[in-house]
Protein backbone atom coordinates (compact mmCIF):
# COMPACT_ATOMS: atom_id res chain seq x y z
CA UNK A 1 0.00 0.00 0.00
CA UNK A 2 1.19 3.40 -0.65
CA UNK A 3 0.96 6.36 1.13
CA UNK A 4 -0.66 8.09 -1.73
CA UNK A 5 -3.32 5.20 -1.87
CA UNK A 6 -4.93 5.42 1.80
CA UNK A 7 -8.80 4.82 1.54
CA UNK A 8 -10.07 8.40 2.11
CA UNK A 9 -12.17 9.12 5.49
CA UNK A 10 -15.43 8.15 5.65
CA UNK A 11 -18.00 5.87 7.06
CA UNK A 12 -16.51 3.32 9.62
CA UNK A 13 -12.75 4.45 8.52
CA UNK A 14 -11.39 6.71 10.82
CA UNK A 15 -8.47 8.93 9.58
CA UNK A 16 -5.02 8.27 9.83
CA UNK A 17 -3.32 10.08 12.74
CA UNK A 18 0.56 10.16 11.91
CA UNK A 19 2.52 8.85 14.85
CA UNK A 20 5.16 11.50 13.89
CA UNK A 21 4.07 14.39 14.70
CA UNK A 22 4.75 17.04 17.95
CA UNK A 23 6.97 15.22 20.71
CA UNK A 24 7.67 12.01 18.59
CA UNK A 25 8.76 14.34 15.58
CA UNK A 26 11.16 15.47 17.62
CA UNK A 27 12.75 12.70 19.15
CA UNK A 28 12.59 10.92 15.04
CA UNK A 29 14.78 14.25 14.29
CA UNK A 30 16.84 14.10 17.18
CA UNK A 31 17.48 10.46 16.87
CA UNK A 32 18.32 11.73 12.54
CA UNK A 33 21.40 13.62 13.69
CA UNK A 34 23.06 10.36 15.15
CA UNK A 35 23.33 8.59 11.62
CA UNK A 36 24.73 9.45 8.07
CA UNK A 37 21.93 7.82 6.52
CA UNK A 38 17.95 8.25 7.04
CA UNK A 39 17.57 4.29 6.59
CA UNK A 40 19.75 4.09 10.06
CA UNK A 41 17.29 5.68 12.00
CA UNK A 42 14.71 2.67 10.96
CA UNK A 43 15.05 0.32 13.90
CA UNK A 44 14.76 3.93 16.56
CA UNK A 45 11.17 4.66 14.15
CA UNK A 46 9.52 1.46 14.64
CA UNK A 47 10.36 1.57 18.50
CA UNK A 48 8.87 4.90 18.77
CA UNK A 49 5.72 3.35 16.33
CA UNK A 50 5.25 0.66 18.92
CA UNK A 51 5.56 2.76 22.17
CA UNK A 52 2.91 5.28 20.62
CA UNK A 53 0.37 2.78 19.21
CA UNK A 54 1.26 -0.74 21.29
CA UNK A 55 1.91 -2.49 17.58
CA UNK A 56 2.92 -1.89 14.40
CA UNK A 57 0.41 -1.98 11.27
CA UNK A 58 0.72 -1.59 7.95
CA UNK A 59 -0.41 1.93 7.90
CA UNK A 60 2.17 2.88 10.55
CA UNK A 61 4.94 1.01 8.34
CA UNK A 62 3.90 3.14 5.39
CA UNK A 63 4.40 6.85 7.33
CA UNK A 64 7.62 5.10 8.56
CA UNK A 65 8.78 4.22 4.92
CA UNK A 66 7.73 7.75 3.94
CA UNK A 67 9.16 9.88 6.54
CA UNK A 68 12.45 7.93 6.24
CA UNK A 69 12.69 7.53 2.28
CA UNK A 70 12.08 4.27 2.08
CA UNK A 71 9.51 1.78 0.21
CA UNK A 72 6.41 -0.14 2.55
CA UNK A 73 7.80 -3.30 1.50
CA UNK A 74 11.55 -2.33 2.63
CA UNK A 75 9.92 -1.84 6.12
CA UNK A 76 8.18 -4.50 6.45
CA UNK A 77 10.72 -6.56 5.89
CA UNK A 78 12.48 -5.13 8.31
CA UNK A 79 9.87 -5.28 10.60
CA UNK A 80 8.88 -9.05 9.83
CA UNK A 81 13.07 -9.94 10.70
CA UNK A 82 13.02 -8.75 14.72
CA UNK A 83 10.78 -10.54 16.60
CA UNK A 84 10.21 -8.11 19.39
CA UNK A 85 8.17 -5.80 16.73
CA UNK A 86 4.57 -6.55 17.20
CA UNK A 87 2.80 -6.52 14.09
CA UNK A 88 -0.86 -7.75 15.65
CA UNK A 89 -2.48 -6.27 18.80
CA UNK A 90 -1.17 -7.49 21.85
CA UNK A 91 -2.61 -7.78 25.58
CA UNK A 92 -1.80 -4.42 27.78
CA UNK A 93 0.76 -6.42 29.16
CA UNK A 94 3.14 -8.39 26.65
CA UNK A 95 5.14 -11.03 28.99
CA UNK A 96 8.63 -12.66 26.81
CA UNK A 97 9.69 -15.92 28.84
CA UNK A 98 12.99 -17.58 28.28
CA UNK A 99 12.56 -21.07 27.94
CA UNK A 100 15.98 -21.93 26.10
CA UNK A 101 18.22 -25.33 27.27
CA UNK A 102 19.69 -23.20 30.94
CA UNK A 103 16.26 -22.02 32.16
CA UNK A 104 14.33 -25.14 30.74
CA UNK A 105 16.49 -27.09 33.05
CA UNK A 106 15.87 -24.85 36.07
CA UNK A 107 12.42 -25.31 35.08
CA UNK A 108 11.15 -22.62 33.01
CA UNK A 109 8.43 -24.53 31.19
CA UNK A 110 6.29 -24.88 34.77
CA UNK A 111 6.77 -20.55 34.62
CA UNK A 112 5.14 -20.75 31.21
CA UNK A 113 2.28 -22.87 32.62
CA UNK A 114 1.93 -21.31 35.64
CA UNK A 115 1.84 -17.50 33.40
CA UNK A 116 -0.83 -18.69 31.23
CA UNK A 117 -3.27 -20.05 34.34
CA UNK A 118 -2.69 -16.98 36.61
CA UNK A 119 -3.15 -14.17 33.73
CA UNK A 120 -5.82 -16.11 32.00
CA UNK A 121 -4.39 -16.29 28.70
CA UNK A 122 -4.48 -19.39 29.00
CA UNK A 123 -2.52 -20.10 25.45
CA UNK A 124 0.54 -19.04 23.74
CA UNK A 125 0.59 -16.22 21.83
CA UNK A 126 -3.01 -15.72 22.72
CA UNK A 127 -4.83 -12.93 25.08
CA UNK A 128 -6.36 -13.11 27.49
CA UNK A 129 -10.25 -12.57 27.38
CA UNK A 130 -9.86 -8.78 29.42
CA UNK A 131 -7.36 -7.82 26.61
CA UNK A 132 -4.97 -7.63 29.58
CA UNK A 133 -2.20 -10.32 29.02
CA UNK A 134 -0.22 -11.98 26.45
CA UNK A 135 2.30 -14.45 27.33
CA UNK A 136 4.94 -15.71 24.91
CA UNK A 137 8.03 -17.89 24.86
CA UNK A 138 11.24 -16.81 23.88
CA UNK A 139 14.64 -17.71 23.34
CA UNK A 140 17.43 -16.68 25.57
CA UNK A 141 16.73 -13.27 27.64
CA UNK A 142 20.42 -13.08 28.80
CA UNK A 143 20.07 -13.86 32.09
CA UNK A 144 20.71 -17.95 32.65
CA UNK A 145 21.95 -17.61 35.92
CA UNK A 146 18.53 -15.83 37.33
CA UNK A 147 16.42 -18.15 35.90
CA UNK A 148 13.43 -17.94 35.09
CA UNK A 149 13.84 -14.42 33.86
CA UNK A 150 10.49 -13.05 32.42
CA UNK A 151 10.07 -9.34 31.00
CA UNK A 152 6.72 -8.02 31.76
CA UNK A 153 6.62 -4.93 29.37
CA UNK A 154 9.78 -3.31 29.76
CA UNK A 155 10.05 -4.86 33.69
CA UNK A 156 12.88 -7.26 33.55
CA UNK A 157 11.82 -9.56 36.59
CA UNK A 158 14.74 -12.44 37.37
CA UNK A 159 14.23 -15.85 39.16
CA UNK A 160 10.73 -16.28 38.50
CA UNK A 161 9.12 -19.77 39.64
CA UNK A 162 5.58 -21.05 39.44
CA UNK A 163 5.27 -20.36 43.07
CA UNK A 164 6.06 -16.27 42.63
CA UNK A 165 4.00 -15.84 39.46
CA UNK A 166 0.44 -15.09 41.21
CA UNK A 167 1.97 -12.26 43.66
CA UNK A 168 3.95 -10.93 40.17
CA UNK A 169 0.50 -11.29 37.71
CA UNK A 170 -1.05 -9.56 40.96
CA UNK A 171 1.81 -6.31 40.47
CA UNK A 172 -0.07 -5.34 37.11
CA UNK A 173 -3.95 -6.19 38.20
CA UNK B 1 17.67 -7.34 42.32
CA UNK B 2 21.23 -7.14 43.69
CA UNK B 3 24.41 -8.83 42.44
CA UNK B 4 24.11 -12.51 44.02
CA UNK B 5 27.31 -13.07 45.53
CA UNK B 6 30.51 -11.21 47.44
CA UNK B 7 33.55 -12.59 45.46
CA UNK B 8 34.93 -15.80 46.32
CA UNK B 9 38.55 -15.30 47.84
CA UNK B 10 39.99 -17.45 44.32
CA UNK B 11 38.45 -14.66 42.05
CA UNK B 12 40.42 -11.92 40.99
CA UNK B 13 38.29 -9.19 40.42
CA UNK B 14 39.06 -6.50 38.05
CA UNK B 15 35.97 -5.87 35.74
CA UNK B 16 33.38 -6.99 39.04
CA UNK B 17 35.30 -4.48 41.59
CA UNK B 18 32.22 -2.72 41.87
CA UNK B 19 29.50 -5.02 40.94
CA UNK B 20 26.51 -4.61 43.15
CA UNK B 21 27.63 -0.67 44.67
CA UNK B 22 24.59 0.93 43.51
CA UNK B 23 27.13 4.26 43.99
CA UNK B 24 29.42 3.16 40.91
CA UNK B 25 26.49 3.51 38.33
CA UNK B 26 26.84 7.29 38.77
CA UNK B 27 29.46 9.79 36.82
CA UNK B 28 30.48 11.20 40.12
CA UNK B 29 30.81 7.31 42.12
CA UNK B 30 32.65 6.31 38.51
CA UNK B 31 35.14 9.48 39.10
CA UNK B 32 35.43 8.31 42.80
CA UNK B 33 36.71 4.94 41.79
CA UNK B 34 39.28 6.21 40.08
CA UNK B 35 36.99 6.12 36.46
CA UNK B 36 37.62 8.34 33.16
CA UNK B 37 41.73 9.26 34.33
CA UNK B 38 43.09 6.27 31.88
CA UNK B 39 40.60 8.12 29.16
CA UNK B 40 41.71 11.53 29.74
CA UNK B 41 45.55 10.04 29.70
CA UNK B 42 44.72 8.42 26.55
CA UNK B 43 43.37 11.23 24.39
CA UNK B 44 46.87 12.53 24.78
CA UNK B 45 48.70 9.92 23.64
CA UNK B 46 49.04 8.81 20.28
CA UNK B 47 46.67 6.14 19.01
CA UNK B 48 49.66 3.93 17.07
CA UNK B 49 51.04 3.96 21.27
CA UNK B 50 47.63 2.73 22.57
CA UNK B 51 47.14 -0.02 19.88
CA UNK B 52 50.91 -1.17 21.13
CA UNK B 53 50.10 -1.15 24.93
CA UNK B 54 46.75 -3.21 24.36
CA UNK B 55 49.04 -5.35 21.95
CA UNK B 56 51.69 -6.49 24.46
CA UNK B 57 49.22 -7.13 27.17
CA UNK B 58 47.36 -10.07 25.50
CA UNK B 59 44.19 -9.07 25.39
CA UNK B 60 42.10 -11.28 23.31
CA UNK B 61 38.32 -10.66 22.36
CA UNK B 62 35.32 -11.80 25.18
CA UNK B 63 32.69 -12.06 22.64
CA UNK B 64 33.35 -15.89 21.41
CA UNK B 65 36.01 -15.85 18.98
CA UNK B 66 39.22 -14.64 20.85
CA UNK B 67 40.69 -12.93 18.77
CA UNK B 68 43.74 -10.15 19.46
CA UNK B 69 42.28 -7.08 20.17
CA UNK B 70 45.13 -5.08 19.54
CA UNK B 71 46.22 -6.75 16.13
CA UNK B 72 42.12 -6.35 15.05
CA UNK B 73 42.48 -2.20 16.03
CA UNK B 74 45.73 -2.18 13.50
CA UNK B 75 44.06 -3.19 10.89
CA UNK B 76 42.24 -0.16 10.56
CA UNK B 77 44.12 2.39 8.41
CA UNK B 78 46.83 4.43 9.52
CA UNK B 79 46.69 7.51 7.60
CA UNK B 80 42.91 7.81 7.76
CA UNK B 81 40.79 9.28 4.51
CA UNK B 82 37.35 8.55 5.02
CA UNK B 83 35.17 8.35 8.68
CA UNK B 84 36.22 5.16 10.97
CA UNK B 85 33.48 3.86 12.89
CA UNK B 86 33.86 2.00 16.23
CA UNK B 87 30.84 -0.31 17.05
CA UNK B 88 30.25 -1.74 20.34
CA UNK B 89 28.58 -5.86 20.94
CA UNK B 90 26.09 -5.73 23.99
CA UNK B 91 23.79 -7.54 21.44
CA UNK B 92 24.65 -10.61 24.23
CA UNK B 93 22.12 -13.38 23.36
CA UNK B 94 24.30 -16.64 23.59
CA UNK B 95 22.64 -18.73 25.66
CA UNK B 96 24.02 -19.18 29.09
CA UNK B 97 26.12 -15.86 28.79
CA UNK B 98 25.15 -12.65 30.93
CA UNK B 99 28.48 -11.17 31.35
CA UNK B 100 27.84 -7.75 29.26
CA UNK B 101 24.48 -7.28 30.76
CA UNK B 102 26.36 -7.18 34.47
CA UNK B 103 29.15 -4.74 32.84
CA UNK B 104 26.44 -2.31 31.98
CA UNK B 105 24.00 -2.81 34.65
CA UNK B 106 26.52 -1.96 37.41
CA UNK B 107 29.67 0.15 36.23
CA UNK B 108 27.85 1.72 32.28
CA UNK B 109 30.86 3.89 32.70
CA UNK B 110 33.63 1.07 32.28
CA UNK B 111 32.09 0.25 29.12
CA UNK B 112 31.74 3.57 27.95
CA UNK B 113 35.53 4.95 29.22
CA UNK B 114 36.99 1.56 27.29
CA UNK B 115 34.33 2.73 23.82
CA UNK B 116 36.28 6.11 23.84
CA UNK B 117 39.68 4.95 24.12
CA UNK B 118 39.39 2.61 21.59
CA UNK B 119 37.63 4.76 19.20
CA UNK B 120 40.63 7.24 19.54
CA UNK B 121 42.94 3.73 18.95
CA UNK B 122 41.18 3.52 15.93
CA UNK B 123 40.44 7.49 15.24
CA UNK B 124 36.83 6.82 14.45
CA UNK B 125 34.85 10.21 15.66
CA UNK B 126 31.84 8.01 16.24
CA UNK B 127 31.16 4.34 18.11
CA UNK B 128 27.45 2.61 19.05
CA UNK B 129 26.64 1.00 21.07
CA UNK B 130 24.08 -2.11 20.42
CA UNK B 131 22.42 -3.18 22.81
CA UNK B 132 19.71 -5.86 22.29
CA UNK B 133 15.92 -4.93 22.64
CA UNK B 134 15.74 -7.22 25.63
CA UNK B 135 18.21 -5.78 27.97
CA UNK B 136 15.83 -2.68 29.40
CA UNK B 137 17.59 -2.30 32.38
CA UNK B 138 21.19 -2.05 31.30
CA UNK B 139 20.01 0.47 28.07
CA UNK B 140 18.75 2.70 31.31
CA UNK B 141 22.06 2.41 33.04
CA UNK B 142 23.80 3.46 29.70
CA UNK B 143 21.50 6.05 28.90
CA UNK B 144 21.69 7.41 32.12
CA UNK B 145 25.46 7.63 32.13
CA UNK B 146 26.00 8.23 28.44
CA UNK B 147 24.01 11.30 29.27
CA UNK B 148 26.51 12.20 32.60
CA UNK B 149 29.59 11.84 30.78
CA UNK B 150 28.40 14.04 28.13
CA UNK B 151 27.70 16.94 30.27
CA UNK B 152 30.86 16.03 31.98
CA UNK B 153 32.40 16.44 28.52
CA UNK B 154 34.86 13.35 28.70
CA UNK B 155 34.49 12.04 25.57
CA UNK B 156 36.78 14.96 23.34
CA UNK B 157 35.57 14.93 19.76
CA UNK B 158 34.24 11.72 20.02
CA UNK B 159 30.47 10.84 19.75
CA UNK B 160 28.95 7.99 21.96
CA UNK B 161 25.35 6.82 20.82
CA UNK B 162 23.16 3.76 22.07
CA UNK B 163 21.37 1.93 19.12
CA UNK B 164 18.67 -0.52 20.60
CA UNK B 165 17.92 -4.45 18.81
CA UNK B 166 14.73 -5.74 18.51
CA UNK B 167 15.04 -9.29 18.93
CA UNK B 168 17.76 -11.35 16.98
CA UNK B 169 20.53 -13.38 18.43
CA UNK B 170 22.41 -12.93 14.91
CA UNK B 171 22.92 -9.64 15.01
CA UNK B 172 25.60 -10.84 17.58
CA UNK B 173 27.44 -11.72 14.15
CA UNK B 174 29.32 -8.59 13.91
CA UNK B 175 28.67 -8.33 9.92
CA UNK B 176 24.95 -8.26 10.92
CA UNK B 177 24.93 -5.87 13.64
CA UNK B 178 26.28 -3.21 11.10
CA UNK B 179 23.96 -4.13 9.00
CA UNK B 180 21.05 -3.64 11.58
CA UNK B 181 22.48 -0.24 12.82
CA UNK B 182 22.24 0.24 8.84
CA UNK B 183 18.41 0.13 9.44
CA UNK B 184 18.73 -3.53 7.43
CA UNK B 185 17.83 -7.21 8.17
CA UNK B 186 20.18 -8.54 10.47
CA UNK B 187 21.89 -10.58 7.72
CA UNK B 188 25.66 -11.91 8.01
CA UNK B 189 28.20 -10.08 4.91
CA UNK B 190 30.15 -12.36 3.12
CA UNK B 191 34.03 -11.83 4.20
CA UNK B 192 36.25 -10.37 2.68
CA UNK B 193 35.81 -7.33 3.10
CA UNK B 194 36.53 -7.51 6.75
CA UNK B 195 34.87 -4.46 8.82
CA UNK B 196 38.52 -2.67 8.81
CA UNK B 197 38.48 -2.06 5.03
CA UNK B 198 34.51 -1.52 4.84
CA UNK B 199 32.40 -2.29 7.89
CA UNK B 200 29.66 -0.26 8.96
CA UNK B 201 28.18 2.61 6.22
CA UNK B 202 30.85 0.91 3.99
CA UNK B 203 33.74 2.61 5.84
CA UNK B 204 36.50 1.37 8.23
CA UNK B 205 35.06 -0.31 11.23
CA UNK B 206 35.89 -2.21 14.30
CA UNK B 207 33.89 -4.08 16.37
CA UNK B 208 34.50 -5.23 20.11
CA UNK B 209 32.78 -6.70 22.79
CA UNK B 210 31.62 -5.16 25.87
CA UNK B 211 33.97 -7.02 28.32
CA UNK B 212 36.78 -6.46 25.96
CA UNK B 213 36.36 -2.68 26.13
CA UNK B 214 35.73 -2.91 29.76
CA UNK B 215 39.17 -4.12 30.21
CA UNK B 216 40.87 -1.62 28.37
CA UNK B 217 40.50 0.84 31.02
CA UNK B 218 42.31 -1.21 33.22
CA UNK B 219 45.41 -2.24 31.57
CA UNK B 220 46.41 1.33 30.52
CA UNK B 221 46.26 2.35 34.05
CA UNK B 222 47.73 -0.89 35.24
CA UNK B 223 50.40 -1.66 32.47
CA UNK B 224 50.29 -4.39 29.53
CA UNK B 225 52.66 -6.56 31.14
CA UNK B 226 50.17 -6.28 34.71
CA UNK B 227 47.64 -7.73 32.46
CA UNK B 228 50.21 -10.37 30.69
CA UNK B 229 50.95 -11.34 34.48
CA UNK B 230 46.96 -12.15 34.65
CA UNK B 231 47.71 -16.00 33.51
CA UNK B 232 47.53 -19.13 35.20
CA UNK B 233 48.36 -21.46 32.23
CA UNK B 234 49.04 -20.46 28.74
CA UNK B 235 50.56 -17.55 27.69
CA UNK B 236 48.67 -17.16 25.18
CA UNK B 237 45.34 -16.38 27.27
CA UNK B 238 46.16 -13.27 29.41
CA UNK B 239 44.18 -11.48 31.95
CA UNK B 240 40.53 -12.04 34.17
CA UNK B 241 37.81 -12.91 32.75
CA UNK B 242 34.19 -12.92 33.69
CA UNK B 243 32.17 -16.44 33.34
CA UNK B 244 28.61 -16.59 34.11
CA UNK B 245 27.42 -19.86 35.53
CA UNK B 246 24.09 -21.05 35.22
CA UNK B 247 22.12 -24.35 35.21
CA UNK B 248 22.58 -27.23 38.21
CA UNK B 249 24.68 -25.17 40.23
CA UNK B 250 24.13 -24.28 43.65
CA UNK B 251 25.07 -20.52 43.57
CA UNK B 252 24.80 -19.65 39.54
CA UNK B 253 26.24 -15.98 38.81
CA UNK B 254 29.12 -14.17 37.46
CA UNK B 255 32.24 -15.14 38.39
CA UNK B 256 35.57 -13.63 37.57
CA UNK B 257 38.90 -15.91 37.63
CA UNK B 258 42.07 -15.62 35.83
CA UNK B 259 42.86 -16.99 32.89
CA UNK B 260 44.05 -20.66 33.19
CA UNK B 261 41.18 -21.05 36.28
CA UNK B 262 40.29 -24.95 36.47
CA UNK B 263 36.80 -25.63 35.31
CA UNK B 264 36.63 -27.61 38.11
CA UNK B 265 37.02 -25.34 41.12
CA UNK B 266 34.71 -22.41 39.40
CA UNK B 267 31.75 -25.23 39.07
CA UNK B 268 32.38 -27.14 42.86
CA UNK B 269 34.00 -24.10 44.61
CA UNK B 270 32.59 -20.94 43.66
CA UNK B 271 29.43 -21.84 42.53
CA UNK B 272 29.04 -24.42 45.46
CA UNK B 273 28.89 -27.44 43.35
CA UNK B 274 25.55 -29.53 42.48
CA UNK B 275 22.39 -29.69 44.37
CA UNK B 276 22.65 -32.29 47.26
CA UNK B 277 22.50 -35.74 46.10
CA UNK B 278 23.43 -34.25 42.36
CA UNK B 279 26.47 -35.67 40.36
CA UNK B 280 27.49 -33.52 37.43
CA UNK B 281 27.23 -35.17 33.88
CA UNK B 282 27.60 -32.32 31.51
CA UNK B 283 28.77 -29.00 31.00
CA UNK B 284 29.10 -26.50 28.03
CA UNK B 285 32.02 -24.20 28.79
CA UNK B 286 31.12 -21.36 26.56
CA UNK B 287 27.94 -20.27 25.42
CA UNK B 288 25.60 -22.90 23.57
CA UNK B 289 27.68 -22.84 20.70
CA UNK B 290 30.71 -24.89 21.70
CA UNK B 291 30.87 -28.56 22.01
CA UNK B 292 29.66 -30.37 25.08
CA UNK B 293 32.09 -31.82 27.51
CA UNK B 294 31.46 -34.22 29.99
CA UNK B 295 32.24 -35.22 32.85
CA UNK B 296 35.67 -36.37 32.62
CA UNK B 297 36.44 -33.22 31.29
CA UNK B 298 34.95 -30.89 32.76
CA UNK B 299 36.52 -31.72 35.96
CA UNK B 300 40.22 -31.78 33.62
CA UNK B 301 39.20 -28.68 31.98
CA UNK B 302 41.41 -25.18 32.31
CA UNK B 303 39.56 -22.41 31.62
CA UNK B 304 41.53 -20.45 28.81
CA UNK B 305 41.76 -20.40 24.97
CA UNK B 306 43.76 -23.30 24.52
CA UNK B 307 42.93 -25.15 27.53
CA UNK B 308 39.19 -25.70 26.36
CA UNK B 309 40.06 -26.22 22.70
CA UNK B 310 42.42 -29.32 24.86
CA UNK B 311 39.22 -31.31 25.67
CA UNK B 312 37.59 -30.68 22.95
CA UNK B 313 35.33 -27.59 23.32
CA UNK B 314 35.74 -23.75 23.06
CA UNK B 315 36.27 -20.94 25.78
CA UNK B 316 33.59 -19.00 23.25
CA UNK B 317 31.72 -16.46 25.34
CA UNK B 318 32.61 -18.26 28.82
CA UNK B 319 28.69 -19.07 29.33
CA UNK B 320 28.94 -22.06 31.32
CA UNK B 321 26.06 -24.26 31.29
CA UNK B 322 26.18 -26.93 33.73
CA UNK B 323 23.89 -29.71 33.64
CA UNK B 324 23.75 -32.62 36.51
CA UNK B 325 22.35 -36.45 36.30
CA UNK B 326 18.73 -35.28 36.48
CA UNK B 327 18.88 -33.56 32.50
CA UNK B 328 17.50 -35.47 29.48
CA UNK B 329 20.48 -34.49 27.17
CA UNK B 330 18.51 -35.39 24.27
CA UNK B 331 15.46 -33.25 24.87
CA UNK B 332 18.24 -30.22 26.09
CA UNK B 333 19.93 -30.88 22.54
CA UNK B 334 16.80 -30.32 20.78
CA UNK B 335 16.02 -27.06 22.87
CA UNK B 336 19.41 -26.26 21.59
CA UNK B 337 19.01 -27.20 18.58
CA UNK B 338 15.06 -25.37 18.19
CA UNK B 339 17.29 -22.13 19.52
CA UNK B 340 19.51 -22.25 16.39
CA UNK B 341 16.32 -23.13 13.95
CA UNK B 342 14.48 -20.12 15.66
CA UNK B 343 17.36 -17.69 15.03
CA UNK B 344 18.63 -18.98 11.53
CA UNK B 345 18.97 -15.35 9.44
CA UNK B 346 17.66 -18.28 6.44
CA UNK B 347 20.05 -16.83 4.10
CA UNK B 348 22.49 -19.93 3.30
CA UNK B 349 20.31 -23.32 2.40
CA UNK B 350 22.21 -25.31 4.64
CA UNK B 351 21.72 -23.55 7.67
CA UNK B 352 17.82 -23.08 7.00
CA UNK B 353 17.52 -26.35 6.36
CA UNK B 354 19.56 -27.69 8.76
CA UNK B 355 18.78 -26.09 11.91
CA UNK B 356 14.99 -27.07 10.59
CA UNK B 357 15.51 -30.47 10.57
CA UNK B 358 17.77 -31.20 12.87
CA UNK B 359 15.13 -29.97 15.38
CA UNK B 360 12.44 -31.98 13.76
CA UNK B 361 14.72 -35.50 13.67
CA UNK B 362 15.46 -34.52 17.36
CA UNK B 363 12.02 -34.55 18.41
CA UNK B 364 11.09 -37.33 15.86
CA UNK B 365 13.65 -39.02 18.25
CA UNK B 366 12.23 -37.69 21.91
CA UNK B 367 8.86 -38.93 20.52
CA UNK B 368 9.76 -42.39 20.22
CA UNK B 369 9.55 -42.49 16.60
CA UNK B 370 13.39 -42.31 15.85
CA UNK B 371 15.42 -44.93 14.37
CA UNK B 372 19.13 -45.60 14.27
CA UNK B 373 19.69 -44.01 11.46
CA UNK B 374 18.51 -41.12 12.36
CA UNK B 375 21.70 -40.81 14.60
CA UNK B 376 23.67 -40.83 11.48
CA UNK B 377 21.45 -38.82 9.86
CA UNK B 378 21.77 -36.29 12.20
CA UNK B 379 25.64 -36.60 11.66
CA UNK B 380 25.78 -36.22 8.00
CA UNK B 381 23.32 -33.12 8.81
CA UNK B 382 25.27 -31.34 10.96
CA UNK B 383 29.19 -31.94 8.37
CA UNK B 384 26.96 -30.13 5.85
CA UNK B 385 26.11 -27.71 8.39
CA UNK B 386 29.79 -27.11 9.19
CA UNK B 387 31.82 -24.64 7.22
CA UNK B 388 29.45 -24.03 4.44
CA UNK B 389 28.07 -20.50 5.74
CA UNK B 390 28.21 -17.56 5.53
CA UNK B 391 28.43 -17.07 9.25
CA UNK B 392 28.64 -19.60 11.63
CA UNK B 393 25.25 -19.78 13.40
CA UNK B 394 25.12 -23.36 11.67
CA UNK B 395 28.14 -24.37 12.61
CA UNK B 396 27.00 -23.38 16.15
CA UNK B 397 23.78 -25.92 16.34
CA UNK B 398 26.25 -28.39 14.75
CA UNK B 399 28.43 -28.21 18.13
CA UNK B 400 26.19 -29.61 20.21
CA UNK B 401 24.08 -32.20 18.52
CA UNK B 402 27.68 -34.26 17.54
CA UNK B 403 29.18 -33.77 20.69
CA UNK B 404 25.90 -35.05 22.44
CA UNK B 405 25.64 -37.96 19.89
CA UNK B 406 29.41 -39.13 20.89
CA UNK B 407 29.04 -38.34 24.51
CA UNK B 408 25.64 -39.56 25.16
CA UNK B 409 24.27 -41.75 22.72
CA UNK B 410 22.91 -44.26 25.10
CA UNK B 411 20.22 -41.58 26.04
CA UNK B 412 19.37 -41.22 21.95
CA UNK B 413 19.57 -45.20 21.81
CA UNK B 414 17.31 -45.26 24.91
CA UNK B 415 14.32 -43.38 22.98
CA UNK B 416 14.85 -45.11 20.14
CA UNK B 417 14.73 -48.58 21.90
CA UNK B 418 11.58 -47.36 23.59
CA UNK B 419 13.56 -48.37 26.69
CA UNK B 420 12.29 -44.08 27.66
CA UNK B 421 8.82 -42.91 27.48
CA UNK B 422 8.51 -40.65 24.88
CA UNK B 423 8.15 -36.94 25.32
CA UNK B 424 5.83 -35.02 22.79
CA UNK B 425 7.18 -31.33 22.25
CA UNK B 426 4.89 -28.59 22.26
Amino acid sequence: MSVGAQPPPGAGIEEYRPVFADKTLERLNEILTRYPTRQAALLPALWLVQEARGWISDRNMAEVAEVLGLTPAYVKGVVTFYTMYHQHPVGKHFVQVCTTSPCNICGAEAVVRALLDATGAKELGATSPDGKWTVVEVECLGACGFATPVLVDDDFIESVTPETVPQLVSRYQ
Amino acid sequence: MGYPHKPHPKETVVLSKHFGEADAKSYKGWVKRGGYRALERALATEPAKLIETVKESGLRGRGGAGFPTGLKWSFMPREKKKPHYLCVNADESEPGTFKDREIMRWTPHALLEGTAIAAHAIQAEVAYIYIRGEFTEPWAAMEKALTEARAAKVFGDIQIYLHRGAGAYICGEETALMNSIEGKRGNPRIKPPFPAAAGLFGLPTTINNVETLAAVPHILTNGAAWYKGLSLSSPKSTGTKLFSVCGHVQQPGNYEVTMGFPLKDLVYELCGGMRPGRTLKACIPGGSSVPILDRAETESCLLDYEGVVERGSMLGSGGVIVFDDSTDMVYQIMRLARFYAHESCAQCTQCREGTAWTTKILERILAGQGTLADLDLLLDLSENMTGKTICVLSDSCAAPVVSGIKKFKSEFEAYIAGRRKPVMVA
